[in-house]
């Protein structure tokens, strides 16, 4: 059985501004200390909080210069999972046609950056991206 | 809100350890930029980064320290990182950083690896 209602749920509006990324975090953190998640998993809930954030701030082209973030935490009885939601609404993209980033062409390439999601699908358990031209969620989420 | 990235350089006999403590993104990343094309300036040709007091780093924080990587293979040099959190490790492997950068648990293995 599955649970309707979270056991506990925060939401954030944060403008794209300088290390608003780290507000985020912060909240990411006590939230999931509070599911009881280890240490160094509490690490990297935050560090992909911190590049859900980072990408909707610089490819979002979002004219509302802000970000949604939604925490929610589910369990039947006691604290299981945190599922974070990181929403901007700016033009959308296609995650089909992001190309995955390689070290070997980063290392003498141009352009090193354009990590962000792959870090994020490799620190979460659950990743998902709903973009159109509404914007763009990261929807993402690690048990305890 | 600003955790901001403070550096501490330790010059030694042919390799030069650079500190940080504090939040590494672009201006953290730049900063530490700037102290390692010093250091390279110096003459120094292995490089230690010791993130001791770093337990968050962003993706553009690292791409800068990609770009350290590139220098660092352009001069025929060394650079290394020791004392990183479990969560910065897991991302340094993600990315594949340990391909062309050394990854030490602590600071002495790091300069014994690096010296021989």
């Amino acid at each position: 059985m599955t649970a309707k209602t979270p056991l506990r749920e925060v939401k954030l509006v944060l403008p794209m501004a300088p290390d608003m990324e780290l507000v985020a975090s912060q909240a990411a953190s006590a939230l999931a200390i509070w599911v009881g998640m280890s240490a160094d998993r509490v690490d990297e809930v935050r560090m992909a909080v911190v590049e859900a954030c980072i990408n909707a701030f610089e490819h979002s082209h979002a004219r509302e210069r802000k970000v949604d973030i939604s925490f929610a935490v589910w369990g039947e009885l006691a604290p299981e999972r945190l599922e974070i939601r990181v929403h901007d609404n700016g033009v959308g993209f296609s995650p089909a046609d992001v190309e995955e980033p390689k070290i070997e062409h980063k290392i003498r390439g141009d352009r090193k950056r354009g990590w962000g999601l792959k870090i994020i699908q490799g620190l979460m358990d659950e990743v998902r991206i709903l973009s159109g031209s509404r914007g763009t969620t990261v929807v993402m989420s690690k048990s305890r | 809100m600003t955790e901001s990235l403070k550096l501490t350089i330790d010059r030694r006999d042919g390799l030069a350890v650079i500190y940080t403590e504090g939040y590494i993104n672009n201006q953290g990343g730049e900063e530490i930029a700037r102290a390692a094309y010093s250091l390279l300036e110096e003459g120094y040709r292995a490089l230690l980064l010791n993130l001791t007091g770093t337990r968050i780093i962003n993706s553009i924080g690292i791409s800068i320290l990609i770009e350290i990587i590139e220098k660092m293979l352009e001069v025929e040099g060394k650079l290394a990182f020791c004392a990183l959190t479990p969560t910065i490790e897991k991302t340094f492997h993600i990315m594949g950083l340990a391909q062309y950068a050394s990854i030490f648990h602590d600071e002495s293995t790091a300069v014994a690896g690096i010296v021989t």
